[in-house]
């Protein structure tokens, strides 16, 4: 079945949404009868060629929604609906047949891959899992794969551990990106890297997007970096969406303190030394004992009275720009 | 206070560290930068006389307050640590007994410097708890490491460091394991340090913000040489080195360049 949804922004941009995630909620069961929320009513939309950038602190739940995504683990409500498919209810061969369309690649390539593989059947093993080539056709295949992530052909007989983290990262970029997949789940892919590493990684990242148009969940705690690749940039804390909003405009019109906050933390090579940097105190509490209203009202400078008993809602301001805050409710 | 001269350092005769020189003078934060493999933590440890199995210090000077520090034995070496020169590790929380509560832990480490009883190395470790602004002073001392954030562990970790108001702190990646509104209040309690101890401090890290906005004066290294180094604002704006410039350049900015 195809499902075509198009949309007009601002720009008058056809954007194509190829995902939707509707009310997601996950509840881990926790000790003495508690539930933990990791994901509280989170909805997002995710569009053919650009990336989503996820942001948020260890523990917002970040990570457990793109799980949903590329279905390793099933959400307790709601539905993620890919070309029109809810994705979350698959099960068996469809569901099978389903992943070969979403994939993903993790932080840690060394233990994302089996050491005792070499780099060929690391990358083709998907291809052979689906019957897409034939067990001859490695070799050629390999390379193909191996080359469009800048590296030597004869890498194929490589190990993982001969290799550098970001060599071993782009392998995990092949392998995701062998069975041509129409998104793409990066889990802190360079957070391990090097600087000037993870700036070529990204760079690659970049340009197998616009070779491809491939559509990318990308999930950082560095609220730089993700601006810097996200087309829209969405804000978790305490597994709740806070905000969302088109990645050009972070600097300008980030309006959540949470995200103003995420912003003055970052230590920048060209900030002005002279003034102290900008932090919230205190920590996040825990995910078990949430305070009733708004999730950030402790560590909040701008807490009203409302805070503390109504939770804020997701309101739109602009066409893709919603910010879950009292202070900027209409 | 602290000098290095050509200090060279091998593991198993294969020198990782060469021609390591610098000087420091007390209450100056100095960072050292570069890339995983590049020899920073080595030269830390090889401050402390920490290098792991192997490792040796095989040529050079290193002199702390006029003093030749590798000519020490095994007993002064154990009395300048955790005293006049301490260090605070990547994840302090990993470098405590996880068996053992963090107040059993900071009493033993307050007793074996210092002969008092039990009852006041105990409100000791409170007191220097309270001071790096942990809340619930008394709760962390009968927690286990496991128990607390790894904010908490690291504020536990600097607290346990300046007990003894070291000349020298040694930090090691301190901020890296920890998320960024935390690394915020982490830096910014280190250099407080500065102000309130008059500590010198060398920090170990490959975030080149933090290096910038923590230190007077970096050094960049680069195969276990010395490939850079001059004061920030020099490092920043005026070196020409182009593993500088290429450093400076991958560290993504806020506002600043996008690719879509």
């Amino acid at each position: 079945m195809q499902f075509r949804l198009l949309e007009v922004n601002l720009m008058s941009e056809k954007r194509e949404v190829i995902l939707e995630a509707n009310h997601i909620t996950k509840k881990f069961p926790a000790s003495r009868g508690r539930t933990l929320i990791a994901n509280d009513d989170v909805s997002l939309k995710m569009y053919k060629g650009q990336t989503l950038g996820l942001v948020g602190e260890s523990g917002c739940g970040k990570s457990t929604f793109m799980k949903f995504l590329v279905s390793l683990d099933k959400p307790s409500a709601g539905e993620i609906l890919y070309r029109g498919t809810d994705i979350t209810k698959l099960k068996g061969e469809e569901l099978r047949q389903s992943r070969q369309h979403i994939q993903m690649v993790f932080q840690d390539p060394t233990l994302s891959f089996n050491p005792k593989m070499t780099v060929r059947d690391i990358v083709c093993e998907p291809l052979l899992n689906f019957k897409k080539i034939k067990r001859s056709e490695k070799d050629p295949v390999c390379k193909r794969l191996l080359e469009m992530v800048e590296l030597p052909g004869d890498y194929a007989d490589r190990y993982p551990h001969n290799m550098s983290g970001g060599q071993r990262q782009r392998v995990a970029i092949a392998r995701a990106l062998a069975l041509e997949p129409e998104i793409v789940v990066l889990d802190e892919a360079t957070s391990a890297l090097d600087v000037s590493v993870q700036k070529t990684v990204i760079e690659l990242i970049i340009k197998l997007q616009k070779e491809k148009n491939i559509t990318f969940g990308f999930i950082c705690h560095d609220i730089a970096l993700v601006q810097s690749v996200a087309h829209q940039i969405a804000v978790m804390y305490l597994g709740n969406l806070v905000e969302i909003l088109p990645g050009r405009d972070l600097s300008e019109k980030a309006m959540h303190p949470y995200t103003r906050a995420l912003m003055g933390a970052v230590f920048d090579i060209n900030m002005d030394f002279s003034k102290p940097i900008e932090s919230i105190d205190s920590e996040a509490p825990s995910p078990l004992d949430l305070p009733k209203g708004c999730p950030f009202r402790g560590r909040c400078a701008q807490c009203m009275e409302i805070c503390k008993r109504e939770k804020p809602k997701m309101t739109e301001l602009e066409e893709g720009h919603s910010v879950a805050c009292h202070l900027y409710r209409r | 206070m602290l000098e290095l001269k050509d200090v060279m350092i091998s593991y198993k005769n294969v020198p990782t560290v060469e021609h390591f020189s610098m000087r420091m003078k007390q209450g100056q934060i100095i960072s050292l930068v570069g890339e995983s493999g590049s020899g920073k933590t080595t030269v830390i440890r090889a401050i402390l006389g920490l290098l792991p199995g192997g490792g040796k210090v095989t040529g050079g000077e290193i002199t702390f307050e006029g003093e030749d520090i590798l000519a020490y034995n095994a007993e002064k070496w154990r009395k300048l640590r955790g005293s006049d020169i301490s260090m605070i590790f990547q994840d302090s929380g990993a470098m405590m007994n996880p068996t053992k509560k963090i107040g059993t832990v900071f009493t033993e480490y307050i007793r074996t410097h210092e002969k008092i009883s039990k009852k006041e190395a105990w409100a000791k470790g409170i007191t220097m708890l309270e001071r790096m602004r942990l809340p619930a002073a008394d709760n962390v001392m009968n927690s286990y490491p496991f128990q607390l954030s790894g904010g908490m562990r690291q504020r536990v970790g600097i607290a346990m460091g300046m007990t003894y108001q070291p000349k020298l702190l040694l930090a090691d990646e301190p901020t890296s394991a920890l998320d960024v509104t935390i690394q915020a209040q982490i830096v910014r309690q280190m250099m407080q340090l500065r102000e309130d101890y008059n500590t010198s401090i060398i920090v170990v890290t490959h975030n080149l913000g933090v290096a910038a906005y923590m230190s007077d004066y970096i050094i960049v290294m680069k195969h276990g040489r010395i490939e850079d180094q001059g004061t920030r604002e020099y490092i920043l704006k005026e070196s020409q080195n182009a593993y500088t410039r290429k450093l400076l350049d991958a560290v993504p900015s806020l506002g600043g360049e996008s690719y879509v």
